[in-house]
């Protein structure tokens, strides 16, 4: 079947071939690999035989289960207390290694809540996969508004005729053109626990009442402080989009307004913000992404600590494949996350459509 | 309605003068359109006018009140663009009501004003509709809603029609003018084009540079146009100009010759400098055909020349004359005229019909 593609374009297709090659081998080979891979035992080097191994590398990551356990009872019936007036339960272990519960068989705890004088425990075959899952989920969710509502902020000011303006340009959009590894390691600098920039000028601000905190140092700051770290370094980029859009709009439509008396705000509400709408989605699709691929700032400044708090995916699937040398675990990681990618990029494209009028 | 006055307006940007001293009177209830080849700002004057642009000395009146520091929402104008300038993300409806919406004017008020606009320019059957889903004609009317919704004293008009196919320009060229009609505002209209200008206008204000080279009805400019500029800037075809000498004989007259035109006198404006060559001008449609030199009247003057083109339109036949000097003369004869390509002819012209400027 001869289409337009095949038929007499040799010399076309003779250009096209070292780019074609190029992509082949390292995005499109590499990708099918991966989901083979996934569902296999490969390791990275090994004397054995790769063998098929269906689903087990997804059973052993998605596995989670909600047991209940009950206090312990003294003789009485009574609920028995530690030192603290703590009710006391019997270990996890119990239920995940006993025999009787083979479903639960090699998982450990995730998290915990109280109902009542019970505890649900969230088992999971994976802790640090599911810790990971979460940080990501929860480095997205942050980093998305932060990063583009700071960007269309810094874009409005940006966009003014004023003197000099171009130096702020410059300087806004200075760290997206520095390496992130560099980035990472100068923040490394600034978040240090003892003499950091951070700590130091928080404490000339509060008059020398602050204690120093080692931000990436601690469970409940440290991703909070890659996630700010991240909102700043890309900030710029996303800056210049919103100013790409933001100079679409006819400034006869902001004539109107000022005619009609608009404040500030509505002006803004009813121009600015309806002529930034393909902006917005472009953005929004362009930061989430970006967010899900988070790595070099976790490989440079926490490798994934204190104690998991800043495990993300793509730290864990390398970590995984090449850390471990568990290949088909990295890549059962990777494929996770390309299928939640397109899940919620056909969703916003859904969502943001272009919607017919009758 | 509202008398605006303009007093020795003047903008500069940097060190570039814009408007340089500009004085307009427009009585209330006047149709005024300010005309000038572009450059010459006209819209600037306009967006001065409408406080979209700051003046640098002078001052604006509107309704007898300086309006020189008050922004636009307190000029009671309302602007209409060139592009439109109607919201794409809202409907007709919502575009009308933009302003009343701003205000946060209640709903059944909003709606009412609006289907009044709406049924003032009928189209209450497009209110629903997106500016997508409307033509070049339609949006530009939804933009006219908007203005007459905001009930101002003055309506600006910034060329307006200037995005229209020709058919559809004079439509809605006709509507404004009976807007126009109908709400009795004072309007100013800035258009680049002189056929716009006489049609709508009360006065015609032509600009040329930054400054008024004429103000007057626009019978006033066609048949007496202050200078050069004027009268080649009103009236199609343009009106025709040869170099003369011109020696006076009295009275404002003065005796003019010139290789291509028959000596005669003629009657200037204004004085002309002594000594210097003037400038006769005859409009294309003030000549007409006769046999030959001499059965021209005492109160003619004459040309001869070659038809070089034909252009018939049917209601006019634009005749191209190549004169001995290898000048050009467009003349306007009535549309059946049987004229050749080529043909030798002798056009005549009254002599109170010619114009005669200072050479600039």
């Amino acid at each position: 079947m001869a289409t337009k593609l095949t038929r007499s374009n040799g010399a076309g297709w003779a250009f096209a071939l070292p780019g074609v090659f190029l992509i082949a081998m390292f995005i499109i080979v590499p990708f099918l690999f991966g989901f083979w891979f996934s569902l296999t035992n490969q390791r990275l080097v090994s004397p054995n035989p790769t063998q098929f191994v269906g689903i087990e590398n997804y059973q052993n990551l998605l596995g989670l289960a909600v047991i209940t356990i009950e206090p312990e009872r003294d003789d009485k019936g009574q609920v028995v207390r530690d030192d603290k007036g703590e009710i006391a339960y019997p270990r996890v272990r119990t239920i995940t290694r006993s025999d009787a519960y083979p479903q639960y068989s090699g998982m450990r705890e995730w998290f915990r809540w109280q109902w009542g004088d019970n505890a649900n425990v969230v088992i999971a075959s994976d802790v640090v996969f599911m810790k990971a899952l979460a940080n990501t989920f929860i480095f997205v969710l942050f980093i998305v508004p932060l990063q583009g509502g700071g960007a269309l902020l810094l874009a409005l000011l940006i966009n003014q005729k004023l003197r000099g303006i171009n130096a702020f340009r410059t300087i806004y959009f200075m760290p997206v053109v520095i390496s992130i590894v560099v980035i990472s390691l100068l923040w490394r600098f600034i978040y240090d626990g003892s003499d950091g920039l951070l700590n130091n000028i928080l404490n000339v601000l509060s008059f020398g009442l602050f204690q120093p905190v080692d931000w990436l140092g601690r469970t409940d700051t440290a991703l909070g402080a890659i996630i700010v770290m991240s909102a700043w370094q890309a900030v710029g980029f996303h800056m210049v989009i919103w100013l790409s859009g933001l100079q679409t709009i006819p400034p006869t439509l902001y004539e109107v307004a000022a005619i009609e008396g608009a404040s500030g705000w509505q002006t803004f509400r009813y121009v600015t913000w309806p002529g930034l709408r393909n902006t917005a989605i472009l953005v929004l699709i362009v930061i989430t992404m970006q967010a899900f691929a988070l790595f070099s700032q976790i490989d440079v400044m926490t490798k994934g600590g204190p104690l998991d708090a800043t495990q993300t995916l793509v730290f864990q699937a390398v970590e995984r494949g090449y850390g471990k040398q568990d290949i088909s675990g990295g890549s059962a990681i990777s494929v996770i996350l390309f299928f939640m990618v397109l899940a919620i990029s056909l969703t916003q494209r859904f969502l943001t459509r272009e919607r017919k009028y009758g | 309605m509202a008398h605006v006055k303009l007093t020795s307006v003047r903008k500069s940007f940097g060190s570039v003068e814009i408007i340089m001293g500009v004085d307009i009177e427009i009585d209330s209830g006047e149709f005024v359109v300010f005309v000038g080849p572009s450059g010459c700002g006209k819209s600037t004057l306009l967006r001065m006018i409408a406080g979209l642009e700051d003046i640098t000395s002078g001052t604006i009146e509107i309704g007898g009140r300086v309006v020189n520091d008050l922004p636009p929402k307190d000029r009671s104008i309302a602007m209409v663009f060139q592009s439109y300038a109607i919201f794409p993300h809202m409907s007709v409806r919502e575009n009308v009501g933009f302003g009343l919406t701003i205000k946060g004017v209640d709903k059944a008020e909003k709606e009412k004003k609006v289907l009044e606009a709406a049924r003032i320019l009928q189209m209450e059957n497009l209110l629903d509709r997106r500016p997508s889903q409307l033509s070049g004609g339609q949006r530009q009317r939804v933009a006219i809603g908007r203005a007459i919704v905001r009930d101002p004293s003055v309506f600006l008009f910034d060329e307006p029609l200037s995005n229209l196919d020709a058919a559809l320009r004079l439509d809605m060229r006709m509507e404004i003018g009976k807007l126009h009609q109908s709400l009795g505002a004072s309007m100013i209209y800035v258009t680049h084009d002189q056929i716009e200008a006489m049609t709508l206008a009360d006065r015609i204000v032509v600009l040329k540079d930054g400054q008024v080279m004429q103000t007057g009805t626009p019978m006033e400019l066609f048949h007496n146009p202050d200078n050069l500029f004027v009268a080649g800037f009103i009236g199609a075809p343009r009106m025709n100009f040869f170099e003369v000498d011109a020696a006076p004989v009295g009275n404002g007259a003065y005796r003019i010759g010139a290789p291509d035109v028959a000596e005669t006198v003629v009657t200037a404006k204004k004085p002309l400098p002594e000594g210097e060559r003037a400038i006769l001008g005859i409009r294309p449609q003030h000549l007409s055909l006769i046999d030959d030199a001499g059965a021209a009247s005492a109160d003619q003057g004459v040309l001869t020349g070659k038809v070089a083109l034909v252009e018939r339109l049917g209601t006019e036949t634009i005749v191209n004359l190549s004169l001995p000097s290898g000048a050009v003369l467009i003349a306007a004869l009535d549309g059946d005229n049987p004229v050749a390509m080529g043909s030798a002819v002798t056009l005549a012209y009254a002599r109170t019909d010619a114009h005669l400027f200072a050479k600039e």
